[in-house]
């Protein structure tokens, strides 16, 4: 008899445990090129308190314990490095409070972001958080581990861990902690003025804990949504014309891609502005004041606004856009990862030469493009290639021009963000000591039997 | 597994899109709603399927319940983010599953439903002199040369809850003057259901028993209860050399509602639950709302998930006979019943015997008959004349 299955079995019930060879199959890798790794079990919780138990049993016996929440970070985050737990947190969706008088909402940790999304648009149509690219069963806590970014990202505060107004987290030890204002009063409002300690969870990558409960940022939803897009050939003038309008605070979301298909497309850097208003009045001068801070642009004759047919205009305005997902079947092989490195806007043009020269020499299609972050403090530049599943030398091509993308990334300043493990290695290789030193201090206090997401965030001999 | 479909199962690329109706309000997939493990999201199980194929995941009861829990409901069809292989994953799924039946290796249930089905010609295992037992009383004549046929199938000849619903039909249809006759006990299963579990051998038997006899009587034009007879006799038969004119019962009263329907009036609140053979995949959505909006005193108030975002009952691709699904909270036809209750109708309408049993059990076990009940179109259009 499987004692751990048993024990597990008590906190969950049987329905929501398993250690069958469909499950850990399925749970052994994600969407990418990533070796895959066995756990031994996958579990469902239901509840704060069913997480604390099964986190104390892991604990106790020392497995490894693997947050999960859509289970679409495509970098392996969630592959079980060393077996034991993976905690699919997705039974946990359920959204607690929205305060609209204070623009806040509180969910469970698996609440899908559609799901928030759907239920703001018909219980609150006035607000909205902010949504990643990332297709919308993605959850509201998986990208809060992985300091994700999203359509609000560029106007509304920067990365989504920074729209965080408090955290309810399971430590590695069992306690649940409350962090933020949460913590003292019973609202969740801020993660200010206390001392803020919900950073020891963020971004970890479910290294230092499971999050729970994540309390939620909520901005204004204008009824009027506009889309424009703005091409050049030049790209070493994309950092100018990106602040140019960053710096009107007229766009709502700002991206840059630039993509091989269709064909036409090829050498065009397109700049997508998305703009939101109350009224026409309003959308109209949004618009116009776009349209004159990259006025000396189009004078010159060097780039200029490309017509958006309506049909285009409605995908382009999705938020999550559906036909990301249809990058996975460039190759007609349902796959693709990318290296999404965060770097200064600076860095755009010499990140994109670099692309085009990692992609000649493993002769792979490819798309490229950053989303604008924090008013232009940063962008996050992806380096996305698609894959066919179906032939493994495809995969292992895709692997090293995955890897030589996050060597490139960090030698032009960035930093690859939600990496793989060996993403992870060049980060550390090159980190302060003092920083790693501190990083591995703090995961031994709070996981002093090193059962969290073991693997990740360590330097491997 | 034809090559067709194994040379694209590769091509998913588990994004997840498939759990979820088009508006994201919540799991629409009825297994992955259950089961809540990735392994039963359609995602999951084309990933689990080509693992199969290659030899890195063995046949076992796991996989076969996995297989085996599908509706085919078609949401994911609906929400899946690639076009080039997004109507082709129900035909893979039940593919996969004729290979199991093909091994001998399915569910208990499934088999004993295909046991069943090829012994006794019908899930209940049944005399076929009492297919027509239904229509006893209400004068309905053996089909000779009448305009239309009205084809029953399984669920209306044998289930009590079908037989009701199959009464309520035919007399609507007689009291309107419809010309139809039936078949009664010349009558065979649809094999619908048959085919979605993947006994294609039987289906290809049932579905040729009934186009010989359909052939024979000269039937032109058929009017079906169930969107499940509906979708076979429609889209499966002509490949199998029966052609002809199909009607589901909702799209004859939609017609009839305007002109020849004595109506009367019926002032209650209703919401309508989409069938998914009658939806998603026959395209039909307006048929029952036209029947029902032609009610004076009907409030006709939508779920939150309606026609292409339907929930499923949980009864389709066989569930309702296999019942690999079963009971729940989050069974589909239990979430089903809650968010009609949110609409603050008194009446859940259905145009479907399958999503009638399924609705009225799950609101039984959710203790809700003081709420809400569950009738089928006819019922309400009846009731209306009362």
């Amino acid at each position: 008899m499987d004692t751990i299955y048993e024990k597990i079995a008590d906190i969950v019930g049987t329905n929501y445990v398993s250690n069958a060879a469909e499950e850990l199959y399925l749970y052994s890798r994600d969407q990418g090129v990533q070796q895959a790794r066995l756990p031994d079990y996958v579990v469902m919780p239901n509840s704060t308190e069913e997480v604390q138990k099964i986190v104390a049993l892991a604990n106790e016996e020392k497995i490894p314990i693997v947050p999960m929440g859509g289970a679409l970070v495509l970098s392996g985050l969630t592959i079980p490095q060393k077996g034991g737990i993976v905690l699919d947190m997705k039974r946990m969706n359920h959204i607690l409070e929205v305060n609209e008088k204070s623009h806040y909402a509180v969910v469970e940790a698996g609440t899908a972001q559609g799901m928030l999304q759907a239920y703001l648009k018909k219980h609150h149509p006035k607000l909205k958080h902010s949504v990643p690219d990332a297709p919308p069963v993605a959850t509201i806590a998986g990208n809060i581990a992985i300091h994700g970014s999203g359509h609000l990202s560029q106007s509304e505060g920067g990365f989504h861990t920074e729209m965080v107004t408090g955290l309810e987290v399971v430590l590695a030890t069992g306690e649940v902690v409350k962090l933020g204002s949460c913590s003292t009063v019973p609202k969740w409002f801020s993660r200010a003025p206390i001392p803020d300690l919900a950073g020891l969870f963020m971004g970890w990558n479910g290294t230092t804990g499971v999050i729970t409960k994540v309390g939620l940022k909520l901005f204004p939803s204008p009824k009027l949504k506009d889309v424009i897009m703005f091409m050049t050939e030049d790209v070493d003038s994309i950092p100018d014309i990106l602040f140019k309008i960053i710096d009107t605070e007229m766009a709502e979301d700002i991206a840059f891609f630039v993509s091989p298909k269709p064909a036409y497309f090829d050498g065009f850097q397109l700049i997508m502005i998305s703009v939101v208003a109350n009224s026409e009045k309003e959308m109209k001068l949004r618009l116009e004041l776009i349209h004159e801070s990259v006025r000396e642009y189009m004078d010159s004759k060097e780039a200029g606004f490309l017509p958006l047919p309506p049909y285009m205009k409605v995908k382009l305005l999705d938020a999550p856009q559906k036909n990301l997902s249809e990058f996975a079947d460039i190759m007609k092989g349902g796959g693709f990862e990318y290296v999404g490195a965060i770097m200064p806007v600076e860095s755009i043009p010499e990140a994109y030469r670099a692309g085009l020269e990692i992609t000649s020499k493993y002769g792979i299609t490819y798309s490229m493009g950053a989303r604008v972050v924090g008013r232009g403090s940063c962008v996050m530049f992806y380096y996305a290639y698609p894959f066919n599943r179906a032939d493994s030398e495809n995969m292992k091509t895709v692997a090293k021009a995955l890897e030589e993308s996050n060597e490139k990334a960090l030698e032009i300043g960035g930093i690859p963000w939600k990496t793989e493990i060996s993403g992870q290695q060049l980060i550390l290789n090159r980190m302060e000591p003092e920083t790693y030193k501190m990083m591995t201090e703090i995961r031994k206090l709070l996981d002093p039997n090193g059962i969290m997401n073991p693997g990740n965030w360590e330097v491997q001999s | 597994m034809k090559k067709e479909y194994a040379d694209i199962i590769h091509r998913c690329f588990r994004c997840g899109w498939c759990k979820l109706p088009t508006n994201y309000q919540d799991f629409n997939c009825p297994a992955y709603l259950k089961y809540r493990f990735e392994t039963f999201s359609s995602g999951g199980r084309m990933w689990l399927l080509r693992a199969w194929l290659n030899g890195d995941i063995q046949t076992s009861e796991r996989l076969q319940q996995i297989f085996f829990s599908c509706v085919t409901c078609k949401n994911c069809v609906e929400a899946c983010a690639l076009p080039n292989i997004k109507d082709k994953l129900v035909d893979i799924f039940i593919a996969a599953r004729e290979d199991l039946v093909e091994q001998g290796t399915v569910p208990p249930p499934v088999r004993d439903y295909l046991k069943a089905m090829s012994i006794s010609g019908n899930p209940y295992k049944k005399p076929q002199a009492e297919r027509g037992a239904w229509a006893e009383g209400l004068n309905i004549p053996r089909y000779t040369d009448e305009e239309y046929l009205f084809y029953v199938g399984d669920v209306g000849s044998y289930d009590e809850v079908g037989m009701k619903m199959a009464r309520s039909v035919a007399t609507l249809l007689s009291d309107t003057g419809v010309s139809f006759g039936i078949l009664g006990e010349d009558e065979t299963s649809d094999g619908n259901d048959v085919k979605t579990l993947g006994e294609a051998g039987l289906y290809e038997h049932l579905a040729k028993q009934n186009i010989d006899i359909l052939k024979e009587r000269g039937v032109k034009k058929i009017i079906t209860l169930s969107p499940h007879g509906y979708n076979a006799i429609k889209n499966e038969y002509p490949n199998a050399g029966g052609t002809f004119e199909v009607y589901h019962y909702t799209q004859v009263l939609g017609l009839m509602m305007n002109d020849t329907m004595p109506k009367g009036t019926l002032n209650k609140k209703v919401t309508f639950h989409d069938p998914c053979y009658l939806g998603r995949w026959n395209d039909e959505y307006w048929a029952p709302r036209f029947a029902l909006g032609s009610i004076p005193g009907i409030e006709l108030a939508e779920m939150d998930r309606n026609m292409k975002n339907a929930l499923c009952c949980g009864g389709g691709g066989g569930n309702f006979f296999t019942d690999i699904l079963g009971t729940g909270e989050d069974s589909a036809a239990q979430v089903r019943v809650k968010e009609a209750v949110e609409t603050g109708a008194e009446i859940l309408a259905v145009a479907c015997p399958i999503c009638y049993k399924m609705l009225d059990d799950a609101i039984k076990a959710e203790n809700l008959e003081e709420k809400i009940r569950v009738m089928d179109v006819a019922e309400i259009v009846n009731e209306s004349r009362k």
